[in-house]
């Protein structure tokens, strides 16, 4: 595992609202290089929200997100798509364009942002496509695909431009746990091939400490975050009762379940 | 029969109230009125119990009877032993009380007037903001055409085109031939008394080229293709497909907007010339079985009528129809929120937008012709 010191992604001091309705205020981590990224805590307390921060989707009511050296919501919109360019998300419904096929959802990328020619593209789109295990899909549409299926076609999507950076929201909502074990095998795989750095919205323990190097943890009562860090050390030395109660899945006790 | 679900007051114990559950305590008959039991608690006792040996049957009928009683029993200062009951009734009571009642979402309850009418206020400005970006954003997607490769593919603008104007042609065809139909009879109907049938070929003619053809077709358009892509995008809102566009960097109104816009633009002055033409078709069919004119009478004298300037002012408003509908069809399905409730609020509100536009501006283009 890479260990490089600079962050590639910090938040600061990030407040998230709708309205007047504050969701969470006081957001500090800092994501290395390489890390695979957990944002965990209970449903509703803005998981999600603190993605679409994090890709350009919702500027936050206050605080800043910075992309190395760049503060991401005060650059020009051209260098803040410049950015977002760089990340592959993967929503949590998959979002793949229900009009296209499967090679023409992800062919879309290649032909906006390469000059390479028609075969050339679908080359490559059958080789993203048989690297989430889709080979021979290629003609169908989504509403065709299981849930699964349309998940890893998504995945595929999200890394056809070969992405710096991950996004995932909820990857594993919705699968059986194999399908979101090799889901979460298929994670790792592309983090360490790409080189990339994963940032994860998800709720599922086992995935949690099976992939996750770093971490925070969000919680809707104090809307604020509890705690950040390696989830399997937080298990072992974080002394808040909610993340503690989060973690052990309200038993208390502090040892891992490899599942 | 199932027995009907009643009560019974014990007192035997000092100080102690037991209430003795009977029958069948389920959703299928309505619960004996509580009133005497509440009465029972206001009399001094220390303790209120159950006996359920001779309870049937129960469900939820039961245990929202329950939590009024109890709720007055504490109220009153009095211990409630639940011991009596059935095991699944106290757990179930144990369970509902489990949850605090508080929640994390401050509710808003009753505005204040002023308040309401400021959010009215910042509602319309807010509104009338996205309005500007979004034609914003479509003027400028409409210049990077200009610039060489559409933002959007060619395949996808040449399905617009083919759903926007061939496959509508047979309900325009049919809504055409009859108001020509519906024109000639009204006119017929006057011109006969002064014998001035042949002028009935004017009426129609000036009335489907000056305004019905353009009005009609704008109409079932706004139905037909304005409610549909309002519903296309809001769908594509709901499964955060227009969210993957964005973070792929791919503008949503080029990719999306612009081909259904532009396939409107130019499929409706031609649904209108065609229009045109079937109007003037069905007000023949009238004069020539109802009038005894002939058929080569008819049109000379629709051909004399019409000028090609009058043709071109029907022209031009079906023009500015096309523009209104795509615009508030898109506009709508863009401003789409995430649920299938706003889907359908969507395209309710793209149709009722394209028409009212539509019968506003050909109000005001006439006004500006004609004066």
């Amino acid at each position: 595992m890479t260990t490089d010191p600079v962050p590639v992604i910090a938040v600061k001091g990030l407040t998230m609202a709708y309205g007047s309705f504050v969701l969470q205020r006081d957001i500090n981590f800092t994501i290395a290089r390489g890390d695979i990224f957990v944002i965990m805590g209970g449903s509703g307390c803005g998981k999600s929200t603190l993605l679409r921060h994090m890709i350009g989707l919702k500027p936050p009511a206050a605080g800043s997100v910075w992309f190395g050296e760049e503060n991401f919501w005060e650059l020009s919109e051209e260098d803040r798509a410049g950015i977002v360019r760089r990340a592959g998300v993967l929503y949590q419904s998959g979002a793949l364009w229900s009009s296209m096929t499967l090679a023409e959802n992800v062919a879309l990328p290649l032909q906006h942002y390469t000059n390479l020619t028609p075969a050339v593209i679908a080359e490559l789109v059958t080789f993203k496509l048989s690297l989430v295990g889709l080979a021979g899909f290629e003609e169908f549409y989504p509403a065709q695909l299981s849930g699964g299926m349309r998940k890893r076609a998504a995945l595929a999507r999200a890394i056809a431009l070969d992405p710096d950076f991950l996004f995932f929201d909820e990857p594993s909502a919705g699968l059986d746990p194999i399908s979101a074990r090799n889901l979460d095998e298929l994670i790792m795989e592309l983090r360490e091939s790409l080189g990339a750095t994963v940032v994860i919205v998800t709720h599922e323990l086992a995935s949690i400490y099976a992939i996750a190097t770093n971490s925070v943890f969000l919680d809707s009562e104090t809307k604020t975050m509890l705690a950040t860090g390696n989830p399997t050390t937080l298990l072992r030395e974080c002394q808040d009762p909610t993340v503690l109660n989060f973690l052990t899945r309200g038993t208390g006790k502090r040892e891992v379940r490899t599942v | 029969m199932t027995p009907q679900p009643c009560f019974t007051l014990d007192r035997s114990q000092p100080e102690q109230l037991t209430v003795r559950l009977d029958g069948a305590w389920t959703l299928h008959a309505a619960p004996p009125s509580p009133a005497d039991l509440l009465a029972a608690l206001a009399s001094p006792v220390r303790s209120l119990a159950f006996a359920a040996a001779a309870l049937d049957d129960w469900d939820t009928q039961l245990l929202i009877f329950l939590k009024t009683i109890i709720a007055a029993a504490r109220a009153a200062n009095i211990s409630v032993d639940l011991g009596g009951l059935p095991p699944g009734a106290q757990r179930l009571l144990a369970l509902s009380e489990a949850v605090p009642a508080t929640s994390t979402y401050d509710k808003s309850g009753r505005e204040l007037l002023v308040t309401r009418l400021g959010r009215l206020v910042l509602d319309i400005a807010g509104q009338a903001r996205e309005v500007a970006a979004f034609t914003g954003e479509i003027v400028l997607a409409f210049l990077t055409l200009f610039s060489g490769k559409p933002p959007f593919k060619t395949r996808d603008f040449f399905y617009f085109v083919q759903n926007c104007g061939i496959d509508s042609l047979p309900i325009v065809s049919l809504i055409s031939v009859l108001v020509g139909v519906i024109l000639s009879f009204v006119g017929a109907v006057q011109l006969q008394m002064f014998g001035a049938q042949i002028y009935v070929a004017n009426l129609v003619g000036l009335g489907m080229v000056l305004e019905m053809g353009a009005l009609m077709s704008g109409v079932i358009i706004a139905g037909r293709i304005g409610a549909a892509y309002a519903a296309q995008l809001g769908t594509m809102q709901v499964n955060e497909e227009i969210d993957a566009l964005r973070t792929m960097g791919i503008s949503p109104v080029g990719f999306l907007v612009l081909p259904r816009m532009l396939a409107l633009m130019l499929m409706l002055p031609l649904l209108c010339i065609y229009a045109d033409i079937m109007g003037i078709l069905g007000g023949s069919v009238i004069g020539v079985t109802m009038l005894d004119l002939s058929l080569v009478e008819y049109l000379e004298q629709t051909r004399k009528t019409l000028h090609l300037s009058q043709c071109g002012q029907g022209l031009f408003k079906s023009s500015v129809f096309g523009v209104l509908i795509g615009f508030a069809g898109c506009l709508r399905g863009m401003q789409c929120g995430r649920s299938a409730l706003a889907v359908g609020e969507a395209t309710t509100s793209a149709v009722v937008t394209s028409i009212v536009l539509i019968v506003v501006s050909d109000s005001i283009i006439t006004f500006f012709l004609y004066r």
